[in-house]
């Protein structure tokens, strides 16, 4: 099963690297080891991304979407397995599945060809070295270069990123960077190698409005400039509309939908995309009542059998409650994993249920 | 009905904090606003403005170091005793955090029941406590049988429910809401708004309603104030303010918050550099230093508010405001 075959909906962007995906996950599968037993956090996971181009992975909080990520950059928790799927990554020299490589090699991939930037900017980074000597570390460890001309391309790094003053502040430590600043360190180390691939698992989440709006600027601009796939993992349904090219959406650990932002935002083709849609207040008068999914997600120890999102569905009938529905196209580049996809519609109402 | 609930005048408060010198961390800066009863006023602006001192100094958790706060007509920092717990009893919060708010070894029951344990008087005994628990559980949706459960059995909307249950034990007249649905996923803060909104409804409560995200403001209030370093900077009815913004922080603000329509907003306004440190703040106008309409007169002279023409109740703080020079939607190269 490869997903995304078909006609890309940006045909300005097209030319010849863009054709082939550079990064090709099929099939994602991971468990976790609880307590209360195995269960599926990740379930069959297929997604595409392309050079140039931003594929924002949207979900709620424990839809799967940070596993998912983890599970690429190979930072899974150890109680987490991956028990299925590839994800091939078109690398300098050849296609290689990453879920399936040896330790040492994907550490060679780290930075060169694949990056992570996480939400938290003071977490990832060491508070006992100062951010120069965190900068300079993957010039040192991947190209050998020695303290002085890594330091060199440090101070160039920040300054790229939009650090005032980088040659004064190579000394400084995390702890004295504000937290956009932070934010920018990590993109700055994430990119220093020019990756072909960079996850940013919710990179403006902890940031003001005005700072994540600079944040979002200074990616687009990198992406544009190294020819990145960027991989933006959100909740934030606004922020896909104004960053992504494409979206999958994960609800209970599969993607339920993917396609162009314009397309799956303006008509989408399953419930959940639908309910979240409504649940934005957004042009909602002060006292009307916003339309809520009614009930939550349901308990991974515990998917029911059947589509993972008939407790909340609206157009949920007897097949629902029996058949998973497949991620199955639905027309043009979009799919859908829903037994109904043309009984979606804006009028549908989620009804008022209560928690 | 019209008139004021609350009114805080001029509010300052500054904090000492270590390693700053003789300057101390100004979070209140002249603080002025009203509010009416059954109304409810948005409190938004960046991390560090000071929305969370002043929401804590109408809580009665900080006392102001100058100005005035007046509720019903009277000062509750003059008052003591009985007085002050009848006062207190009339202001309740929401908190941000449903996890952290809510005691994990207390039954909801318990924690609904628990102001009523200082509050003397308001329940009579032990059936009257238990009848008003479970309507009380009925009015936030819950239901009588989440009476028993405990706090980690619910989930995050659940929990913020037995949290708005709690504010509503006492029938105050005003719930300062501080981030109550930003920890909340989007399908179910919609759920938590609509609670809010038919509490409203049928008890008249004022809220003062803090948050970051501008669109969920711009949805449940009727006012909305603009802070910036401490200061209001814009106040004024919430449509007004969102469609014609006055202060270009608020343009900018507008501007700079993700949409789903976003490709129909004209330009968005990218501010440079970062909020600056309230404990050595700009002088004159808090906003110069990333203002791009910013003059001289921004450095040396506080702006007073400048008044809307045709709103008497929208102000803005700033020597150049964006209404008054005609487009009200003017932009700025990046």
């Amino acid at each position: 099963m490869t997903a995304f075959v078909g006609h890309d909906a940006h045909p300005a962007d097209v030319d010849t690297h863009n054709a082939d995906p550079v990064l090709d996950v099929d099939g994602l599968t991971v468990e976790v080891r609880t307590i209360g037993g195995t269960l599926r956090a990740v379930t069959g996971v297929s997604f595409q991304a392309r050079r140039g181009e931003t594929l924002a992975l949207l979900g709620e909080s424990g839809c799967g979407k940070s596993m998912t990520a983890t599970a690429l950059v190979g930072l899974l928790d150890p109680v987490a397995d991956i028990v299925g799927g590839t994800a091939l990554l078109a690398g300098r020299q050849d296609r290689v599945d990453l879920l399936s490589m040896d330790r040492r090699k994907r550490r060679e991939m780290a930075g060169t060809e694949l990056a992570i930037v996480f939400q938290d900017a003071l977490t990832a980074l060491n508070p006992l070295y100062t951010v120069g000597t965190q900068l300079a570390e993957p010039f040192r460890i991947h190209q050998g270069l020695s303290a002085r001309k890594a330091k060199r391309k440090a101070v160039d790094l920040m300054a790229r990123v939009g650090i005032p003053q980088p040659e004064s502040r190579l000394n400084s430590y995390p702890h004295q960077f504000s937290g956009g600043m932070r934010q920018r360190l990590l993109i700055a180390m994430a990119v220093a190698l020019n990756p072909s691939v960079l996850i940013a698992d919710e990179p403006t989440t902890a940031l003001d409005v005005t700072v994540q709006a600079q944040i979002m600027a200074l990616l687009r601009d990198l992406r544009t400039e190294y020819r990145m796939a960027v991989v933006l993992i959100t909740h934030d349904l606004a922020l896909v509309a104004e960053e992504a090219d494409r979206v999958a959406i994960m609800y209970a650990g599969h993607i339920v939908e993917t396609g162009t932002v314009a397309e799956v935002f303006a008509h989408p083709k399953h419930p959940y995309t639908q309910g979240l849609l409504s649940s934005v207040p957004v042009n909602a008068r002060r006292g009307d009542a916003l339309t809520s999914i009614g009930g939550s997600p349901p308990d991974l120890h515990s998917i029911p059998q059947g589509c993972v999102y008939q407790a909340r569905c609206p157009l949920a009938a007897e097949v629902c409650r029996t058949t998973r529905p497949a991620l199955a196209p639905v027309g043009g580049d979009r799919k859908a994993a829903c037994h109904f996809p043309e009984e979606v519609s804006p009028r549908m109402r989620g009804e008022r249920t209560d928690v | 009905m019209s008139e004021n609930l609350l009114e805080v005048r001029d509010v300052r408060k500054s904090f000492r904090v270590p390693h700053a010198g003789k300057n101390k961390l100004c979070a209140l800066d002249g603080i002025t606003l009203d509010l009416k009863r059954g109304e409810t006023l948005g409190l938004v602006g960046e991390s560090g403005c000071g929305k969370s001192t002043l929401a804590r100094t109408l809580m009665m958790l900080e006392r102001p170091d100058e100005g005035t706060v007046r509720f019903d007509g009277v000062d509750p920092f003059s008052l003591k005793g009985a007085d002050l717990l009848k006062f207190r009893r009339r202001v309740q919060m929401v908190f941000q955090d449903p996890y952290a708010s809510l005691n994990s070894r207390m039954s909801a029951a318990e924690i609904i029941a628990e102001p009523w344990r200082s509050h003397k008087g308001i329940v009579q005994n032990r059936q009257d406590r238990d009848m008003r628990v479970r309507g009380l559980l009925d009015l936030v949706g819950l239901g009588a049988k989440a009476a028993g459960k405990y706090p980690q059995e619910f989930s995050g909307g659940q929990r913020q429910r037995i949290g708005i249950a709690r504010a509503l034990a006492l029938n105050p007249d005003v719930i300062v809401c501080d981030e109550p649905v930003s920890a909340l996923d989007l399908s179910v803060q919609a759920q938590v708004l609509n609670l809010l909104n038919d509490l409203q409804e049928q008890l008249q409560i004022s809220y003062i309603f803090i948050s970051h995200d501008l669109s969920v403001v711009r949805h449940v209030a009727d006012r909305v104030a603009v802070m910036y370093l401490g200061r209001i900077i814009e106040n004024g009815p919430t449509e007004r303010v969102f469609e014609r913004s006055s202060h270009p922080y608020t343009a900018a603000l507008m501007s700079a918050a993700p949409t789903l329509d976003g490709a129909q907003r004209a330009q968005r306004i990218l501010l440079k550099g970062e909020v600056p440190s309230p404990i050595d703040p700009p002088s004159g106008c808090r906003f110069r230093t990333r203002c791009w309409k910013a003059t001289d007169v921004c450095a040396t002279t506080t702006p007073a508010a400048a008044v809307d023409p045709e709103f008497a109740d929208h102000t803005a703080l700033c020597h150049h405001p964006l209404l008054l020079e005609g487009s009200g939607r003017e932009t700025v190269p990046a």
